[in-house]
């Protein structure tokens, strides 16, 4: 077991090379640009390849071609860079991709600024691109999940076919502490297990064909029933959820992200003053953990929501809990942080009205 | 004389294009240069959005059907991590010289070995022939119903010429496919491009200017006479730039 | 055995060979449409067919493979 003290950036870098991707397509966008200065120093030392590419949107193209091949790939950005990726991933999705983006957001809309946010949470959940598809959704809360996640979301994508994406925030992916690695000898992942991948047919097989142009609306129709089908096996196998002194919580606080470790810290002063609060923590946002957030809000009469964010989140909270509670919503928006203080404050709030 | 056989790197799919369209010359001639190099197995083709966005059930090797004007940047994602498969694109104006400039520009800025055949027809087929970046001054297409005037609607991209002064590039050649002794050039820039590859040697484009009938309004013969009087005198054919950079 | 020959069914009807062919002696017919709706190129003149191939170079379809030139 390796123990270092990393960022968030370098550990999911670090983690991305020891889960065998090869290629890393990126582009320089604050406060995700460590990645790319990571992946820069570390790629030809362990014969994989680095490309700082013309923009956002060569970047992603880039890795379509590369999963294209069989090749595990990825490419990081933060908020307005993944906008300009959303074309690129509905291609990786339609045309049936593995491949892995990471969004370390920071505040929008437009140019917004450059600190830690979540507003991105609509857009990596409902909307990554145009078209019917989904994309696996991962949100680390620490600089281990950024690590343990990323190589997760290179396995899950290569074992359903479609991108996966961590959302990270500047928080995370700036904040350093220690991270374990296992002891696994680097290896480059080749395409040897996807039949599928156009890396040359070396006469031996009929062509391979990458494509998500279906001119006949019954056969485009088909593609995407069948795509929902492999998502319902997605809903099944991959949702997670952090519950924390749910068992006997009266106020639940939903949080995902580096949000859900303020909110921690709230719940336990709100326990010491002898409300009964518990955190419950989305790790996968897609799939959203529907049936685990609705176990751990059981005992619960109110539901908070905390986000970096005017609330996006919380509409997947009230959908996955049907609205049988009511659900209350704090957030701060445009790069500014959360106190545990003003969580507290909302769960008093709350636990004072009823 | 030998016989003429349809190369093998082409498959059985009829041809979607027009009648008279020379994109099915110039699928062909790609398709020989693969056979008579013997790389149909370690040949990977992008086809972005356009006429030819198809393309993938016509060539036999593996092919990726790309975003419009993203080819050059599939085409790297591709070769970077298969550096000694041959990878080509099949590009239009509008997807080459307008919405993927920057993807071209700088695929060839990085030298990346690979060959871009660039099929320019000064139009945009697919969509009903709208103004392309390479449409002739005064030329009527939908878009430009009383002819592309300049002082609106700007001058044609002239792609071999920018391509000339970028070092990336190891070959940047214009040809044509009006008649056996220009299929022949075309042809062997084609070739020279795909052994510029081979040796790792660069960027290499080829622009082939083609016809549009249907667009252009004109028989397939007398697009070809078209070309010739209009086209060839605002892009010379020949040789831009020719040398390997590494 | 004629050296030009036409698949009658892929064949467009462009005209594109009959510019390239130096004995003048491909043309497109006029009595029988093929399942496409074309009428077709033909060689009417077998005997002064020299299996140069340059019609088939000119065909954008692969419509006209030549047999039979000179071994």
């Amino acid at each position: 077991m390796e123990r270092m003290l990393m960022k968030g950036n370098e550990a999911l870098a670090e983690s991305a090379i020891r889960a065998g991707c090869k290629c890393f397509f990126g582009y320089p966008i604050t406060p995700q640009t460590e990645i790319s200065a990571y992946m820069a120093k570390r790629m030809p030392k362990v014969g994989g390849v680095f490309l700082q590419a013309e923009s956002e949107i060569a970047a992603i193209n880039m890795v379509y071609g590369c999963a294209s091949s069989g090749i595990r790939c990825m490419t990081s950005s933060s908020s307005p860079g993944i906008s300009l990726k959303g074309e690129g991933v509905s291609y990786i999705a339609g045309s049936d991709l593995p491949a892995v983006i990471v969004n370390v957001m920071r505040g929008g809309p437009g140019l917004g600024g450059i600190q830690p946010s979540q507003s991105d949470y609509w857009q990596a959940t409902r909307a990554l691109g145009h078209g019917d598809f989904q994309i696996i959704v991962y949100a680390p809360s620490s600089v281990q999940e950024m690590a343990d996640y990323m190589g997760k979301a290179f396995d899950m994508a290569d074992k359903f076919r479609m991108p996966a994406l961590i959302l990270a925030d500047g928080l995370l992916g700036q904040m350093m502490e220690p991270v374990v690695f296992e002891d696994k000898e680097i290896k480059m992942s080749d395409a040897s297990e996807k039949p599928w991948a156009t890396n040359g047919h070396g006469n031996k097989r009929p062509h391979n064909i990458v494509n998500s142009l279906y001119l006949q609306a019954d056969e485009l129709e088909q593609y995407n029933v069948e795509r929902f089908k492999r998502y319902e096996k997605v809903k099944e196998e991959l949702p997670e959820l952090e519950s924390y002194l749910c068992d006997d919580a009266e106020i639940v606080v939903a949080a995902y992200g580096s949000v859900a470790r303020i909110a921690k810290a709230a719940v336990e002063q709100a326990r010491a003053e002898g409300i009964k609060a518990g955190l419950a923590r989305p790790i996968t946002l897609y799939p959203y953990p529907e049936k685990e957030l609705k176990t751990a809000c059981k005992t619960a009469k109110k539901v908070l929501v905390t986000e970096m964010s005017m609330g996006q989140m919380v509409d997947d909270v009230r959908l996955a809990l049907e609205c049988r509670l009511p659900v209350e919503f704090f957030g701060r928006t445009g790069g500014v942080v959360p106190k545990p203080s003003e969580i507290l404050a909302k769960i008093k709030e709350m636990k004072g009205a009823e | 004389m030998p016989d003429f056989n349809k190369p093998h790197a082409l498959t059985d799919v009829p041809l979607h294009y027009c009648p008279g369209c020379t994109h099915g010359i110039v699928h062909r001639l790609v398709a020989e240069v693969i056979d008579e190099m013997e790389i149909e197995g370690d040949t990977i083709g992008i086809c972005p959005v356009g006429c030819s966005v198809m393309a993938y059930d016509y060539f036999n090797c593996d092919m990726i059907e790309a975003a419009h004007g993203r080819a050059p940047a599939v085409a790297t994602g591709v070769k970077r991590a298969n550096p000694d498969k041959f990878v080509f694109t099949y590009q239009g104006d509008g997807d080459l010289a307008a919405i993927g400039t920057a993807e071209t520009v700088h695929a060839a800025t990085r030298g990346e070995n690979i060959t871009v055949i660039f099929i320019n027809n000064t139009t945009y087929g697919m969509t009903g022939g709208q103004m392309a970046p390479t449409t002739l001054p005064g030329q009527v297409t939908q878009t430009t119903p009383y002819g592309r005037n300049t002082d609106i609607e700007g001058f044609p991209v002239k792609v071999c010429e920018i391509l000339s002064q970028v070092s990336g590039v190891a070959l940047a050649e214009r040809v044509t496919v009006t008649d056996p002794a220009n299929i022949r050039k075309a042809k062997a820039a084609i070739r020279k491009g795909f052994e510029f590859q081979k040796n790792k040697q660069g960027f290499s484009l080829i622009e082939v200017l083609s016809t549009c009938p249907t667009n252009w309004g004109k028989s397939p013969v007398e697009s070809l006479e078209w070309l010739k009087e209009n086209m060839i005198p605002y892009f010379p054919l020949g040789v831009y730039k020719e040398g390997a950079i590494r | 055995m004629s050296k030009m020959i036409v698949e009658f069914d892929t064949c467009k009807g462009c005209g594109l060979c009959t510019t390239a062919c130096p004995k003048k002696i491909v043309e497109i017919q006029h009595e029988k449409l093929n399942k496409k709706g074309y009428y077709t190129a033909v060689c009417i003149d077998n005997d002064a067919c020299i299996a140069c191939t340059m019609c088939a170079m000119m065909c954008p379809e692969c419509a006209i493979i030549i047999r039979g030139g000179e071994k």
